[in-house]
């Protein structure tokens, strides 16, 4: 009796509509978000985050209409990432409806943000964004860097190093994607999980690479995660979020059902 | 019924604590309000909050709204939420020590645990509610039905007979507290699908008196 797990679907939206690429490329439709938003409530996601993945001037609009929308018919934790820049984009935002903001690239631009941030609207709705690659060669001890732009751009910054710099200045959970696995659907990479899990006190979302059930149970039982992360397992109708809760339950996993 | 009043001091979901009772307040309106006209006039107040519990009481006091909030948790059915439960407390052991409003006697602190994977801080997520006492906002929400949460900070009142609700993280802590015309809760109802939507349908039929 405690805590439960968190199964988290994600939505990239871009131009107002669900959209999900492997590694942000080759780009599929899969539908509505209010819809998409409204079918994974009922299907008992703890949570539903919206990722902006062109994060344009007019993308944020529509996004805070989207927002708008699903927060009055969704009772459940909602966050918004994707080119969260300003106090004043997470403003809007959280007056849209949004209970967290994702902080991604602007906490790599300017470490500060996420302490203003989180001073001015409070630890619990900063949620950082950490995408990471994997920089060891085979055989090294394994280390991670932190990469921006949709995992484009480099920044040379230790993954570990980052995560506890990003809790010291006020992120009240850790979003961790690992751009090797994501789209690949092959797996989170566990270790990677692990080593930022046991690194800060704050939760971390496990993200990056889900292409089968048992890959949510790992990232919480050999991940450590406190919250798991998956888009197209769930967009295009492989299973459900109850289909995916049964699992980590039947495996002694401690879930909201 | 008037209208229900959502104290607005620029701290926290303001937007998700309306919809949800808008959800479930069959057409009575609910304004989101800083006016101490509209709150001494409604017909039930909810007290909502996140953030820093020092800036909270802060904006509190530079809106002029300490006095009105007293006098409305004494007369109206009142609902405090996360924040908006803490500060009804004496003291918060947050922000290096900050007075609350007293109307419940005890403390605030913090969950102090030491950093280990299995127990995170915030503690954030859907938990359990264990109801320790019966009350009207309880009615059609069943024993141990999970919440959502996110706080750092719990209360620790000091007389148990305020406690309706525990829940577990590890330690038990006190996650509801009522006495007279007032209900305050640590999770957040406005985001925890039916349960909490059931809890705010309960808290607008409840006229501030019955306790059972």
């Amino acid at each position: 009796m405690g805590l439960a797990k968190r199964i988290i679907p994600c939505l990239d939206v871009d131009n107002g509509r669900v959209v999900k690429g492997v590694q942000f490329v080759d780009i599929r439709d899969a539908g509505d978000p209010v819809e998409v938003a409204k079918r994974y409530n009922e299907q008992g996601a703890d949570e539903i985050t919206f990722l902006d993945i062109k994060a344009t001037h007019d993308n944020r609009d529509t996004m805070e209409h989207v927002v708008e929308a699903v927060a009055s018919q969704v009772f459940i934790p909602l966050t918004v990432g994707g080119g969260i820049r300003t106090v004043d984009d997470i403003r809007r935002m959280l007056n849209a409806g949004a209970d967290k903001v994702g902080i991604n690239s602007a906490a790599v631009t300017n470490p500060e943000f996420v302490r203003e941030a989180a001073e001015k609207f409070g630890s619990q709705c900063i949620v950082v964004a950490i995408d990471a690659k994997r920089v060891s060669a085979d055989g090294e001890p394994k280390r991670w860097e932190i990469f921006t732009h949709g995992g484009r751009k480099e920044t040379g910054i230790d993954a570990i190093e980052w995560s506890k710099k990003m809790v010291d200045l006020g992120a009240g959970e850790l979003l961790l994607t690992s751009m090797d696995r994501d789209g690949t659907k092959s797996g989170f990479d566990l270790d990677l999980t692990r080593a930022v899990s046991d690194a800060v006190v704050v939760p971390v979302i496990a993200s990056g690479g889900v292409g089968e059930l048992q890959d949510l149970t790992d990232g919480v039982k050999l991940g450590r995660a406190d919250a798991v992360l998956a888009a197209s397992i769930f967009h295009f109708g492989e299973h459900t979020v109850e289909e995916a809760k049964q699992q980590m339950a039947s495996q002694g996993i401690e879930v909201r059902l | 019924m008037s209208h229900i009043a959502v104290i607005d001091y620029g701290m926290g979901n303001l937007r998700s604590v309306s919809k949800a009772l808008e959800t479930v307040s069959n057409g009575i309106p609910v304004e989101v309000t800083a006016d101490p006209e509209r709150i001494l006039s409604a017909s039930h107040i909810v007290f909502p909050g996140q953030g820093a519990i020092r800036a909270c009481l802060g904006e509190v006091q530079r809106l002029g709204l300490t006095d009105v909030i007293k006098q409305v948790a004494a007369e109206k059915p009142f609902l405090g939420i996360c924040i908006g439960m803490q500060l009804l407390l004496t003291h918060s052991d947050e922000n290096n020590g900050v007075d609350g409003l007293d109307i419940f006697a005890g403390n605030v602190h913090h969950f102090d645990l030491e950093p280990t994977q299995a127990l995170k801080v915030p503690h954030m997520g859907w938990n359990q509610v264990h109801q320790t006492s019966a009350h009207p906002l309880w009615k059609d929400i069943e024993q141990d039905s999970r919440f959502y949460f996110v706080h750092s900070y719990y209360v620790d009142p000091d007389d148990d007979a305020v406690t309706a609700a525990t829940t577990e993280y590890p330690n038990t802590f006190t996650s509801a507290i009522y006495k007279d015309n007032i209900f305050a809760v640590q999770f957040h109802p406005e985001k925890s699908h039916h349960a909490g939507l059931q809890l705010l349908k309960n808290f607008l039929n409840w006229d501030g008196q019955s306790q059972t």
